[in-house]
């Protein structure tokens, strides 16, 4: 087996709701906990498994806005794994899930230097190296529903635009989305091989904006007076 | 990336060790320095204790030590893992060879020529996995190269012999031929410098438009997601000043190389004093550490492509 994520570039509303609840999940799973430093302060920081970022792509008005989750790819040719010192980091021969002993890591960081999709976190209050787990705790645990042994991120997802599945098997649903939608590994050049694939934005017509009608005078003076008034 | 200082300290000091004790040997099984027993025997010691306060420094990065201890298993995958083993098979062979030398009266002959020319093999294996813990990471281009491992042996067996002309001219012996290696080897070492400076000056590799897959058109970060660092920002977005690393760069030359080496020729043609060589070895450790710096500074991981950097 080869487990991993599909990401819908297209439908994802970047609303962070997979890392909020990769977070609960596994704050108290395997890797647990996902500590908060100065949570309530100016500044909170802590460890995440999955963050989403958003960009830009092309010139107005032929762009768009993309948004961005990334969690561990678990990849097939994982540096992360073979750079890890003290045999902490480890991938598994039976689905290909990328995983971290808590009780082997030394906190060396050497691994997340040798990701590049800045998967792995350390996390300063226990002195250990995170990451995503695939929630390998809800996707075996047969006390769930069938339907539930998903990962958190992809269940939770309100657009449903994360999928999980055996990339092994051509007519899991995983394969079948990447192979209809041209599903792509981000970085291939650095040959990581990384399991999980990102399914590109549809190509859609574009919004017209030459009808939108240019400013009047009245307009100008009412956006004028709108600026310099303070409320 | 974030330059730290005991990472930087410690390939500075245990590289420093590394390389005097490879000369040491050398030296005394070749013949090409005037070694005694008190020369050998604080060359020696001055070695062990530059590589052991830095593999200390070393540990100091770790966020959970208590698990060193593990380290040393998984040499057949990781740089790391080789290095700390080669470090802990140095010391026995080193020792060795120290007591060979004092009871054999410094005539390195036989079983002891063999004890320390092994221990020069697994020294030089040491340095080159130290190179290699950089030099094998796919995400750094400035450092996966061979130059790295290059480098970073040149610089140790530079650095250790300037420190062995420091002993010998403070024991009131000749110097003259071990600083003139010193100063062949300073030489090479600002060689593999420049290129290395001039090398990392091609862009290469990953792009920002590579990494998130969209390669026909501008990619803009519009949002990173999170409202303070985190722990990739604080590891990985360290980024100096352009004229720093410009300064930092004539420091690594002036201080590095150029002022060692013009002292070394003037203990060679003029007055071979200690003092002299001490001055050297300042001004030579300021500047190996400042190029060790820009090591760390000037390299630019693959990670920041998603935080908005264009190319690395
Ligand atoms: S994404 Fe990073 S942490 Fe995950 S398997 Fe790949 S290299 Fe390792
Ligand atoms: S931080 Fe932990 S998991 Fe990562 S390389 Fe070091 S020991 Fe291995
Ligand atoms: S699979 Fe689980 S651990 Fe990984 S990002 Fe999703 S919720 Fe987090």
């Amino acid at each position: 087996m080869k487990l991993g994520l599909v990401v819908d570039l297209d439908v994802c509303v970047g609303c962070h709701a997979c890392a909020v609840s990769c977070k609960q999940w596994n704050t108290s799973g395997m890797s647990g906990a996902l500590t908060d430093y100065n949570p309530y302060g100016e500044d909170p920081s802590g460890v995440w498994f999955n963050r989403v970022r958003s960009y830009e792509v092309g010139d107005y008005p032929q762009n768009k806005t993309i948004n961005f989750p990334m969690s561990c790819m678990h990849c097939e040719q994982a540096d992360c794994v073979d750079v890890c010192p003290t045999g902490a980091s480890y991938k598994r021969v039976e689905d290909g899930i990328v995983l971290i002993d808590q009780d082997k890591c030394m906190g060396c960081n050497y691994c997340s230097w040798a990701c590049p999709y800045g998967a792995r976190e350390l996390d300063r209050s226990t002195g250990t190296m995170k990451k995503c787990t695939l929630c390998l705790d809800r996707i075996y645990d047969e006390r769930l529903e069938e339907v539930d042994r998903q990962p958190s991120c992809v269940i939770t997802c309100p657009a449903h635009a994360r999928h999980f599945g055996d990339f092994d098997d051509p007519d899991s649903n995983v394969s079948q989305l990447v192979r209809e939608r041209g599903g792509y590994q981000l970085m291939p050049e650095l040959g990581y091989s990384p399991t999980n694939r990102y399914l590109p934005p549809r190509v859609t017509r574009l919004i017209p904006t030459e009808d939108v009608s240019k400013k009047s005078l009245i307009s100008s003076v009412k956006e004028w007076v709108n600026k310099m008034v303070e409320r | 990336m974030h330059p730290a200082f005991s990472v930087i300290g410690f390939t500075v000091a245990s590289g420093a060790g590394y390389g005097l004790f490879i000369l040491l040997v050398l030296a005394e099984v070749y013949g090409f320095a005037d070694i005694d027993v008190p020369v050998a025997l604080s060359a020696g010691l001055l070695a062990l204790v530059l590589i052991s306060g830095g593999l200390l420094s070393s540990t100091l990065h770790l966020a959970n030590p208590k698990q060193a201890w593990r380290a040393f298993f998984r040499f057949k995958t990781s740089w790391l893992s080789r290095e700390g083993v080669f470090a802990l098979v140095f010391y026995p062979l080193a020792l060795l060879y120290l007591i060979g030398v004092y009871v054999n009266d410094a005539q390195a002959n036989g079983l002891v020529a063999f004890v320390g020319l092994s221990a020069v093999v697994i020294a030089l294996a040491t340095v080159f996995s130290t190179g290699m813990i950089y030099g094998c990471l796919k995400t750094i281009r400035q450092w996966n190269t061979a130059l790295t491992p290059t480098n970073y042996i040149v610089l140790a067996l530079a650095t250790g012999s300037v420190l062995l002309v420091l002993i010998l001219a403070f024991a009131g012996k000749d110097s003259k031929t071990m600083a003139g290696i010193a100063i062949a080897l300073l030489a090479l070492g600002a060689m593999t410098k420049a290129i290395y400076y001039f090398w990392i000056r091609t862009v290469i590799g990953p792009t920002i438009n590579t990494a998130t897959g969209f390669t026909q058109g501008k990619v803009r970060l519009l949002d990173t997601g999170h409202t303070a660092g985190t722990f990739l920002t604080r590891e990985f977005s360290y980024q100096a000043q352009h004229s720093l690393l410009t300064q930092l760069r004539i420091v690594v030359f002036a201080l590095g190389f150029v002022l060692p080496i013009a002292l070394l020729a003037f203990m060679i043609l003029a007055w071979s004093s200690g003092w002299v060589a001490l001055v050297g070895v300042f001004a030579m450790f300021a500047g190996i550490t400042a190029e060790r710096w820009l090591f760390f500074a000037e390299a630019r991981h693959v990670v920041n492509l998603y935080h908005g950097a264009q190319h690395t």
